[in-house]
């Protein structure tokens, strides 16, 4: 696997992969509106406004969709394989999905929890691990509810 | 105010094709410069006159190399489009908006790849697909580190979606493959010519991606194809009966990110919905006119999807539609009646642009009888392109 690439040497993304090594999930937010906007990008294309931050959320939201590869695939992937891969819409605001793996606990296997222990519309909560790659990244355990 | 609408300004009058294989021996170069020299014959076109190229931004053979090759005239328009299957109707509309501008007078759109033989893209690895300051930042930094590596993953995230919201079964899924495989069936040139597909082995094949199966994706072809579009005037003195452009359409939705699209306030709907918006706005046809049409098959769910984006059923009633075997041939809309990319090759559907041409010469192998409007789209999740291709004069 290449591994010269890490999100956290982009000044546009890096503050997202900082807050998940502190344990945050934070979204980049217009200081002017108020909106949340995802990915992350220098404008905001509701009020052109350049001024932004990364607000904090609460880490809680539900599952949009997955789904479950198979290989061929890459062989640090292939390892795990089958393994789920789910997008997560936000509580605060279903607009901001996010990519994810759904993990029994923190740096857990992303093959661990099998696909027919999902259902879109489950509720999830962000607990902070590794990414295959090593960096910070956000994982999803599924809800106590 | 109408606008200047471009419908019947130019025609495509040539056609031409390699082989689909899984491997052929020639370069790419090679077998861009075969196909553009068959569709120029077909046409009765001197590559001297050929003053206009348009082709995709992933095309390796360049616009030097196609007109050195082939000793064409002084190119006076060329330009390429982005965004993978996305571009295909693209290119026959950036040639036609030339010729109908008075830029260009003859073009040619091309597209050779071998894809069946050659590296798989996403197989570069997450951090390999990051290209500094293009889209495709997104899709490394944001869904390819946990493991939604190719377009395949992408996709079988938003047919789980679609699933959810409109009912559709698996069951759905191998009506499409299974009609667009019959259509391969009667296709002496496409790749699965000689094979079969039962509903047993729809549901007997592997999994690629849940819930994504084998026959649920496109081919991996080497292949290459050409069309040459010129003015409807010149058109009157060439070997073959054009067949007219009536309308084209590109597309990139508000808000939209590329083929990893997650983050559009409507991931199924868009791009799609806003390309037949415009297209149908360009054409005096309605849905209802149209008798065959060509669909973006990377995947099986994009023919439902698009079914519904180019309002052919309404919102979630794609299901329903196919059930009745409308999309099969003999059908009340027959789809993709070479075997599409699912079946006949994937060349980023330009296969689906010379079928298209085909339907409306009478010269398909599964030919709709009386047929004398075809749409073809490109691709269905990315920024896309359509065309409204006509037999007649209107």
């Amino acid at each position: 696997m290449t591994a010269t690439f890490s999100p956290m040497e982009d000044p546009e993304t890096a503050p997202f992969f900082e807050a998940a090594q502190r344990g945050e999930l934070r979204i980049q937010a217009c200081t002017n509106c108020g909106r949340l906007r995802f990915p992350p990008r220098p404008m905001c294309p509701w009020c052109h406004s350049l001024d932004s931050e990364w607000q904090r959320q609460s880490g809680r939201g539900r599952i949009w969709s997955f789904a479950v590869p198979h290989p061929p695939l890459l062989p640090t992937f292939a390892e795990e394989a089958p393994y789920v891969v789910a997008v997560i819409e936000l509580d605060e605001d279903p607009l901001i999905r996010l990519v994810g793996n759904v993990v029994r606990e923190v740096d857990g296997s992303i093959g661990a929890v099998p696909s027919s222990e999902l259902t879109i519309g489950a509720g999830v909560t962000a607990v902070f691990g590794k990414s295959i790659e090593g960096f910070p990244v956000p994982q999803w355990v599924m809800s106590e509810d | 105010m109408g606008g200047v609408r471009l419908g019947f300004t130019t025609a495509i009058v040539g056609i031409g094709q390699s082989e689909f294989s899984k491997h052929l021996e020639p370069t790419e170069e090679e077998l861009a410069v075969r196909a553009i020299l068959a569709a120029l014959e077909d046409a009765g076109i001197e590559a001297s006159e050929v003053d206009a190229l348009s082709s995709f931004t992933m095309e390796a053979t360049e616009e030097v190399a196609v007109a050195k090759n082939l000793g064409l005239g002084d190119i006076t328009f060329f330009s390429k489009i982005g965004y993978g299957g996305g571009g295909g109707c693209g290119t026959i509309g950036h040639l036609s908006l030339a010729i109908a501008g008075g830029v260009s007078h003859v073009g040619v759109a091309w597209r050779s790849r071998k894809r069946g033989s050659g590296v798989r893209p996403w197989a570069a690895g997450p951090g390999g697909l990051r290209i500094p300051g293009s889209e495709q930042v997104t899709a490394a930094t944001w869904a390819r580190p946990f493991g939604l590596l190719r377009p395949v993953d992408e996709i079988a995230v938003l047919t789980r979606r679609y699933m959810h919201e409109t009912g559709a079964t698996r069951e759905h899924l191998a009506e499409v493959a299974m009609s667009i495989r019959a259509n391969a069936n009667r296709n002496p040139a496409a790749m699965m010519h000689d094979r079969s597909m039962s509903l047993d082995d729809y549901m007997n094949a592997r999994w690629i991606s849940e819930p994504l199966c084998l026959f649920d994706n496109c081919l991996e072809t080497d292949g290459a194809l050409a069309v040459v579009v010129t003015s409807t005037e010149r058109a009157k003195d060439c070997r073959r009966a054009p067949v007219f452009v009536d309308s084209f359409a590109q597309a990139i939705p508000q808000q939209h990110h590329h083929m990893v699209n997650f983050w559009a306030e409507d991931p199924i709907g868009a791009p799609a919905r806003a390309c037949a918006a415009a297209l149908w706005r360009q054409s005096e046809l309605r849905p209802e006119d149209i008798d065959v049409v060509q669909i973006y098959d990377a995947f099986t769910p994009l023919v439902l999807i698009s079914l519904e984006n180019y309002g052919f059923c309404g919102r979630g009633e794609a299901p329903g539609f196919v059930e009745g075997g409308a999309i099969r041939y003999g059908g009340k809309l027959p789809v993709n009646t070479s075997g599409g990319g699912l079946s006949e090759a994937y060349v980023h559907g330009m296969n689906l642009i010379t079928e298209g041409v085909k339907q409306m010469r009478g010269e398909s192998t599964s030919q709709v009888v009386d047929a004398t409007a075809c749409l073809v789209t490109s691709g269905e999740g990315v920024p896309t392109s359509a065309l409204i291709l006509r037999s007649e004069e209107c």
